[in-house]
């Protein structure tokens, strides 16, 4: 029988009481749900190892920066998995604080995510516990900043060559 | 453990210090008489097509382990795509995987089309799909002729490339660019395709699989080809999978995982078509498995021209979104208001969060968007298959021979624009 969603919320809820929250569908009609920070590697091993579950791929981890949400909820590292025997994908996002976001790493259940928290911490300044090698992958090492968060601008502001009043745009 | 990089300054001393203590380690156990070398293959070599560095620790021919360094040709695309409105980032994923560009822009487009809710008429959608098959050729033409040209045979990679120009004469008609592309626009297609653009595509597939048997007849059961492909650099589908690794590296594994029937999109669930696996994952059934894809994307896009219907035109009936006719825009005042609010991306958008994959040349294309109801995105990720799946190429090539690392890195099909976005 097809995996269901009834299903996987049910299984979730009963073994991570009160860790799992918030189950929605997003416009793409993929189950997405929020999971406590803390508890993100026992709820991926569970999605991973339940019999019935059976989320045995790791499709995307990617972080995202909040600035206007609380203080708990500033960044979020977003997961997307898919269960290829009964071909459902579900989504979990894990809030984190703003002053020192860090989440227990997933690299020794899904040796893929190595890169994609190498590339989420490169972006974002998000530590991931117990990663073998947290350094920046696709900027410089010498970088000081962690240029997705929303604070900074795309462009140096203080270019003197591309002043938006020259092109009639005054800010 | 061996130094750790800290700086870029540190990668000018010479690259030997990085193992020096792997080697005396080495040395210490096996006898001092071992030598070993330090090789610094890239970041720009012609071997690697395209820009990468993996630093290798060598015994003689062999491989002992590497450090792959990324990066090169990072262009911040998530950030700029965070500062434009929605039809301005096609121009960004052509240049994603720049060697099957439609797959890119058509994702792109079903991904914004899937947050805003727009149904697209059918007749767009086979247009779509034989574009993005063609561009699957293409990707797959490159792939596996440039394997040729690292094992030995240039002849058979000059002369599919004719092939590949002929599909570039296709976008031409279709979009007016050849490599980044930038085809289409929200709701469908810019213009309807021309005649000579059907021509072409006709003409295209009455000649093409004439020269594909011949490359194929040429390589696959060659014996200098087998000898160098067969066995080099093999994973196995558990590891594969435990990668992240999606598409025909994937399939070569033997694991028959393709978007394309998994999650539909573009109604490929209209059209029949077989999902070709390997068994070892080795370079050779890399090269098997992308040779049996282009079968089956020719197959396709004859059966989309077969099924395709006569009405539906070449875009979707949305205003909102799609440019109106530039006559209408001088004369109407209805679409002048629409022109003016699409080009200044002051579109309406819903609020909420879209994951949407294609099956691009490498694998599965992943656009994750959440849009805060604003006329830029909140925040696009992309899964880029080739970034996920190069972290395995260093222990892929563990203990091969160095031409072994070489053509494994050819046939894994890494393109530097996806890897590092």
């Amino acid at each position: 029988m097809a995996l269901t969603a009834e299903k996987i919320v049910e299984r979730l809820e009963s073994q991570f009481e009160g860790s799992v929250a918030n189950f929605r569908y997003e416009i793409d009609q993929i189950l997405s749900f929020d999971v406590v920070a803390s508890k993100n590697f026992e709820v991926m091993k569970f999605l991973k190892e339940d019999s019935e579950l059976r989320f045995n791929f790791l499709t995307d981890v990617c972080g995202v920066h909040y600035p206007d949400f609380p203080e708990g909820e500033k960044f979020a590292v977003v997961y997307h998995m898919h269960n290829w025997i009964d071909n459902v994908r579900i989504r979990f996002k894990c809030f984190l604080n703003g002053t020192n976001p860090e989440i227990d790493s997933v690299v020794d259940l899904f040796v893929g995510a190595n890169w994609q928290e190498r590339e989420t911490y490169d972006f974002y300044g998000i530590k991931f516990k117990g990663h073998p090698q947290l350094k920046r992958i696709l900027n410089m090492d010498e970088m000081t900043v962690f240029p997705l968060r929303k604070e900074y601008p795309m462009e140096d502001m203080n270019r003197t060559d591309k002043d938006d009043r020259f092109f009639g745009r005054v800010k | 453990m061996n130094k750790i990089i800290e700086t870029s300054e540190d990668l000018l001393i010479n690259p030997e210090i990085r193992y020096s203590e792997k080697i005396k380690k080495f040395q210490k156990e096996e006898g001092d008489d071992r030598e070993f070398s330090v090789l610094n293959l890239g970041p720009s070599h012609p071997a690697t097509h395209g820009i990468f560095q993996n630093v290798l620790l060598m015994d003689g021919e062999r491989v002992i382990e590497g450090e792959s360094t990324v990066g090169y040709i990072h262009r911040a695309f998530e950030k700029i795509a965070e500062n434009r409105p929605f039809y301005q980032i096609n121009t960004l994923t052509d240049r994603l995987n720049y060697c099957s560009s439609p797959i890119n822009n058509m994702g792109w487009w079903m991904t914004v089309e899937k947050a805003l809710g727009i149904e697209i008429p059918k007749r767009v959608q086979y247009m779509r799909v034989i574009v993005m098959e063609l561009a699957r050729i293409a990707d797959h033409i490159i792939c596996n002729s440039v394997l040729g040209v690292d094992t030995g045979a240039l002849t058979g990679f000059l002369y599919v490339f004719q092939y590949r120009e002929r599909i570039y004469e296709i976008y031409e008609e279709i979009c007016g660019a050849r490599l980044t592309t930038n085809m289409g626009r929200i709701g469908g297609f810019e213009r309807d395709w021309s005649e000579t653009a059907w021509k072409k595509l006709d003409q295209f597939l009455e000649e093409f699989p004439k020269v594909w048997a011949e490359f194929e007849g040429m390589l696959s059961r060659n014996r200098i080809f087998m000898d160098r492909t067969v066995g080099a650099g093999p994973i196995g589908a558990v590891r594969a999978m435990e990668y992240g690794f999606t598409g025909p590296n994937l399939r070569a594994a033997g694991i028959d995982y393709d978007v394309r029937i998994a999650t539909p999109y573009s109604s490929y669930e209209d059209f029949d078509f077989k999902v070709p696996v390997g068994k070892t994952g080795d370079c050779y059934d890399r090269f098997c498995v992308r040779n049996a894809e282009i079968w089956e994307s020719l197959s396709i896009i004859r059966q989309a021209l077969e099924k395709m219907p006569k009405e539906g035109g070449f875009h979707a009936d949305v205003p909102e979104y799609y440019l109106p006719p530039k006559e209408d825009v001088y004369n109407n005042m209805e679409a002048l208001i629409y022109h003016f609010k699409i080009v200044m991306g002051e579109v309406p958008v819903r609020v909420g969060e879209v994951y949407h994959a294609v099956e691009g040349g490498n694998g599965e294309l992943g656009f994750y968007l959440i849009t805060d109801g604003s006329r830029t995105p909140y925040r696009l990720h992309f899964r880029r298959p080739c970034f996920i799946y190069y972290q395995a190429y260093t222990e892929i090539i563990k203990g091969s021979l160095f031409s072994d690392a070489l053509i494994t890195m050819a046939s894994m099909n890494i393109i530097a624009g996806e890897l590092d976005a």
